[in-house]
């Protein structure tokens, strides 16, 4: 098997992030909250991305916040995926009242913006991680649902699932031979979305201070923190932006490959 | 001044393919093709899927569908190469001197836009004629193609007219310019064959009368001998044979031609029936769920072990439902089924693993019948697997033995069905369905997605194993053609009834009902003059009642 | 009736339903979870006697649905109820905030619906070719960053670096029109590139998919102009997908909003909801909320009621 350019930068650049955010506090120069310098330092070689708004070296926060934002994203993104794939299977495969009755709390749910649904709750809620990660994953399986939900019924009108029907399989066969081999591919390209939209979702959160809460560093939170700098010439509140990015983007790049693989393989001769 | 209206030389025209995993490039589909056409002459183009036979049509007006472009040769239409031609002088000609009817109008019918606006845009937007002109030729047409309310018909929006009306507004579309040439691609092929004769004779009248000529491109050798002068057979993007229709249908030189024209006479003696028939239908009735009309309607029908009942119908005809009644998908409202000796259970999820072994499916569209992620040896295997506990070397051995069966060999285990051609892939699930050694076979159209050879092979498979294995099949279709070849006996259906239902001979022999009467006699037969003789006994006896 | 108007009544009678449902929503995320909104505003140091007279104040004794039906007939009276932060009546507050973001909104619409409709139909027009491939990529890019970030990496590079623009978008009433432009011109440059991306790949999918439907083939084998065929023939058809495509993405402009006033300490809705998140305000946030709500509803309604107008098979039934 080939893997395209593309997709190899974003492999290899997904792996580095993964990497970093695991080994954070064996990577990261100095400490997270320890105070090293001055007021947003310039770049040097002592700070590489500079010193924060209260002089904390810029490159740990931001290795620091890589791991919380990865780490809640992906918990989040876990959460969504394994509550809204199954419930979306589910409903497919049974039908009837139980998938009405799901599917309408889904409408319902995605009736308001995901964002102002968040705030609303938060204005309740005690802001902890634990809280952000519930709420993220559970909000979002509603996407997944959908999809998964939308995936799985095309396959159970195709005629290879009906010649597993009439033979007598049960239905475990059916979902985990028949529906799911075919329903991963385009599953896994939607994580890697909704993966992305974690990592901004919990950044957003985190600058409007509802996310995660100081000492913590995560890179919606570091915006925050170096905000004031931009009116002065002070790009640290970029930092992130640059972060995001790379990260958001490579992770698109593997989904496609990823997507485009299952389309090669429906197309192909016939 | 000549006759001569279209002269096509050596053309050659190519595509830019886009293979997954591998770079796009460019391959020749039409190899360099010549033929002439006489002014008010019809020349059929004919052959199977991938013979370029559309491409071919649409460069009589230059143009190149999708990726594809002409490549090479001379394209004259009235005494003028339009290969040499700009945009600018193409697009005089188009619309205006040569004209297109493709096989879908349901399709090529902007659905935004009155049927009447459609038809006269062409003739009065090159200013053939005023608006008022082209409207009034076009009822004339829609009046000559026998269609209802011609004043008002015009006024309608496409989807509000059925599909072989629309297909004669195409017509009357391509007609109302006034054109010299008209291309028909496939025109009837989407059309119930009840529906397809009326379209065709319109067809054939419209031309007649217009005095217009055309390129007739189909796949069906049958419906092109009614309605062309020449015959040009093309396979692989190469001309095969080429000669008046007369020499191609009665003296074929080739050996394909003479393949296309012996399609579906394969010679099958009927079995007469025997005293215990393996099973029986008994007053079935059922209906769709939140539906609140029946689609079967009280059904009787039986089948013996080792034969054939083929259930013939149009689109409708509740032909497929009563498949999914007999395998339990659709448990009927009434009536009961009796299986080998026992009664089924109306639904399936009651039957025993023994009643669903013996009672094995096939499907039109193979592709979407095997699993895309399963090797041939797992589809094969699984019922071997599932049925009889079947494992390791043994059932190796067994998937080798079935493909063997099927004409394929071994060497297609590990291949995966997208890996296989159409006829490969209905007999792997043909021999999936062996596999469960059954004792009947429901076969719901398994050939009419192939092309006519490939639908012989596997007619020709299963009337073999059929001998072999003593199988009983179940064979669905709309095509009389199938019946004629594999029977031995037949169930007519039209509107969810069985109209006529009897042994083969009995069946297709007179005095029929009226319905039998006009599926059998709207069949299209290899013989020149058949539509003329058909159009004169309907008029016959219509003038007799 | 009508069969179309029997769907329009149905569809409009399935939005009111769910703003109900949304109202329910709101209500009981504010109500019931387990965070009490009088100790959250007095803190953990209240005693229990404040707390108690809180509670009474604010209604908090009675059952839910009590307070659910007081509220919701309120919210249809026009009274939206007090802060708690500031005891000020919160329909006042609300609508000079409402106007203005409305007015950013606006702008950004007015930007960013014709510049992705163009950009659309230039990828669309060189489809794989380089423009299209850039302007995908560039999409591809801006749909990875956050609407905050854009925000501050435009106003680090166009106002601190260039100088051209204030980096705060401060308005009021004293102000011309084309004073509060030039204040909200940042703004209104951040929601455009922040919906430009989505609205204008889906333009493009919408007019790929009636460019290659069989009827534009049928029209350029008549020997119609290309005018004439986008005319007559493309744009009857791609007109209604267009506009579902622009209000699908102005209820995404309202997300949008929220966090790019807060960038530019915009006087609007989304920066008071989310002070008042943060006092945990309730009455703040279930009034904004629920405005929110119903706007999102209704360009949702809107993209609906264009697809089903202008299907002929539901204007002209058999």
């Amino acid at each position: 098997m080939r893997i395209p350019l593309s997709a190899m930068i974003g492999l290899f650049f997904t792996a580095m992030y993964f990497f970093i955010a695991i080994f954070a506090p064996w990577i990261a120069p100095y400490g997270l909250t320890e105070s090293v310098g001055d007021v947003w330092e310039p770049m040097s070689s002592r700070h590489w991305l500079g010193t924060d708004s209260i002089g904390r070296d810029l490159l740990s926060r931001m290795i620091y916040g890589g791991r919380t934002t990865i780490f809640v994203a992906t918990a989040a993104t876990i959460l969504s995926f394994t509550l809204g794939s199954i419930l979306g299977f589910f409903a497919a495969v049974v039908g009837g009242w139980a998938d009405q009755a799901i599917s309408r709390f889904v409408d319902l749910i995605m009736s308001m913006p995901s964002l102002i649904f968040a705030l609303v709750v938060l204005s309740v809620m005690p802001v902890t991680m634990t809280v952000l990660i519930l709420l993220m994953g559970l909000l979002d399986s509603t996407r997944v649902f959908r999809l998964s939900r939308a995936v799985a019924l095309d396959i159970n009108v195709m005629d290879y699932v009906e010649a597993a029907k009439l033979r007598g399989e049960g239905r475990a066969w059916i979902i985990f031979r028949e529906i799911l081999p075919n329903a991963l591919s385009p599953l896994v390209a939607e994580m890697g979305l909704r993966f992305i939209f974690m990592i901004l979702f919990v950044s957003t959160l985190s600058f409007l201070g509802l996310g995660v809460q100081p000492p913590a560093a995560d890179w919606g939170g570091i915006v925050k923190e170096n905000k004031e700098g931009i009116i002065y010439g002070v790009p640290a509140a970029l930092m992130p932006a640059i972060a995001i990015a790379t990260l958001a983007i490579s992770v698109n790049l593997v989904a496609d490959w990823v997507l485009n693989r299952t389309t090669s393989l429906k197309g192909g001769r016939g | 001044m000549s006759d001569l209206m279209l002269k096509v030389r050596d053309l050659k025209i190519g595509a830019t393919v886009y293979p997954p995993n591998a770079k796009p490039h460019d391959i020749e589909i039409v190899h360099g093709v010549s033929f002439d056409l006489d002014k008010g002459k019809v020349l059929g183009l004919i052959g199977e899927s991938g013979a370029g036979k559309s491409t071919i049509g649409l460069s009589a007006m230059a143009y190149g569908r999708g990726g594809v472009k002409i490549t090479g040769g001379e394209v004259w239409v009235n005494g003028v190469d339009i290969l040499k031609h700009g945009i600018g002088d193409l697009r005089k000609l188009r619309g205006a001197d040569v004209t297109y009817v493709s096989q879908s109008a349901a399709a090529s019918f902007n659905p935004a836009k009155r049927i009447m606006e459609q038809v006269t845009e062409a003739a009065v937007s090159q200013g053939k004629f005023s608006r008022r002109d082209a409207e009034a030729r076009a009822v004339e047409l829609f009046d000559k193609l026998g269609l209802p309310d011609p004043e008002n018909i015009g006024s309608r929006y496409p989807h509000q007219v059925s599909g072989g009306q629309l297909q004669r507004c195409m017509t009357a579309l391509a007609l109302c310019p006034q054109p010299d040439l008209v291309v028909f691609d496939e025109p009837t092929t989407a059309l119930d064959v009840t529906t397809q004769i009326d379209v065709l004779m319109a067809i054939k009248a419209a031309i007649r009368d217009t005095g217009v000529a055309a390129l007739y491109i189909t796949h069906d050798l049958a419906v092109v001998a009614q309605v062309s002068d020449d015959i040009m057979v093309l396979k692989m993007g190469e001309t095969v044979e080429y000669g008046p229709v007369d020499q191609i249908i009665n003296n074929p030189q080739e050996d394909y031609t003479q393949a296309l024209v012996s399609v579906r006479s394969i010679d099958h003696e009927e079995k007469a029936a025997t005293p215990e028939p393996v099973l029986t239908v008994s007053n079935v009735t059922a209906r769709y769920k939140g539906t609140n009309f029946d689609v079967l309607k009280n059904i009787n029908v039986e089948l013996h072990p080792g034969q054939t009942l083929a259930v013939v119908g149009e689109s409708g005809s509740g032909k497929s439902t009563l498949a999914r009644v007999i395998t339990g998908l659709l448990p009927p409202s009434t009536g009961q089924i009796d299986f080998a000796g026992r009664t089924l259970s109306p639904d399936l999820a009651q039957r025993s693993k023994e009643d669903l072994r013996e009672l094995q499916m096939i499907y039109q569209m193979a592709d979407v019948a095997m699993n895309p992620r399963q090797t041939v040896g797992t589809i094969i295997g699984r019922p071997l697997e599932f049925y009889f506990g079947m494992r390791g070397a043994e059932k190796q051995k067994r998937i080798k033995e079935l493909l063997d069966e099927i004409e394929m060999g071994d060497g297609f285990i590990d291949r995966y069905p997208a890996e296989l051609s159409g006829g490969q892939k209905q007999r792997v699930c043909i021999a999936r369905s062996l596999a469960a050694k059954p004792k009947i076979i429901i076969c719901d159209e398994v050939t009419s997605a192939l092309d006519p050879l490939v639908a012989d092979g596997i007619l020709k498979l299963l009337l073999d194993l059929q001998k072999r294995e003593g199988v009983a099949y179940l064979f669905i279709t709309h095509d009389l053609a199938t019946v004629k070849a594999i029977a031995d006996s037949i169930a007519v259906m039209y509107q969810g009834e069985v109209v006529r239902y009897g042994s083969k001979s009995k069946v297709l022999s007179p005095p029929f009902d009226d319905y039998t009467d006009l599926l059998l006699s709207s069949v299209p037969e290899m013989k020149l003059g058949w539509l003329e003789d058909v159009i004169a006994n309907r008029k016959m006896e219509s003038a007799g009642n | 009736m009508h069969p179309i108007l029997k769907l329009v009544v149905q569809r409009v009678a399935l939005s009111l339903l769910l703003l109900l449902a949304a109202s329910v929503m709101i209500f009981v995320g504010t109500q019931i979870l387990p965070g009490d909104v009088a100790q959250s505003i007095l803190g953990q140091a209240a005693t229990p006697e404040s707390l108690a007279n809180l509670r009474a104040e604010l209604g908090l004794n009675d059952p839910p649905v009590t307070r659910y039906f007081d509220w919701l007939f309120g919210v249809l009276q026009g009274d939206l109820g007090t802060a708690l932060t500031n005891g000020r009546d919160i329909g006042e507050s609300l609508g000079k905030r409402l106007g203005n973001t409305l007015f950013l909104a606006f702008w950004a619409a007015v930007v960013s619906v014709p510049l992705a409709i163009f950009l659309g139909l230039l990828a669309v027009r060189y489809q794989n070719r380089w423009p299209d491939k850039l302007i995908s990529g560039v999409t591809l890019t801006s749909i990875s960053i956050p609407e905050f970030l854009i925000g501050y990496v435009v106003m680090y590079f166009i106002s601190v670096k260039l100088g051209w623009f204030s980096s705060v978008a401060m308005i009021n009433e004293s102000m011309s029109l084309g004073q509060k432009l030039n204040a909200i011109a940042l703004p209104v440059f951040v929601l455009t590139l922040v919906v430009l991306a989505h609205m204008m790949r889906m333009t493009r999918a919408a007019i790929l998919n009636v460019m290659q439907s069989a009827y534009i083939e049928t029209a350029e084998l008549k020997g119609l102009s290309m005018f004439t065929i986008i005319r007559k023939h493309a744009f009857p058809n791609a007109i209604a997908p267009i506009i579902n495509v622009v209000m699908i993405n102005l209820a995404y402009l309202v997300v949008g909003v929220v966090v790019v006033e807060v960038v530019f300490v915009y006087p609007g809705m989304g920066q008071y909801l989310v002070d008042h998140v943060s006092k945990r305000d309730v009455p703040v946030v279930q009034a904004s909320g629920l405005i929110f709500a119903a706007v999102y509803i209704g360009l949702n309604l809107i993209a609906d009621l264009v697809s089903i107008l202008a299907n002929p098979r539901l204007r002209h039934p058999k």
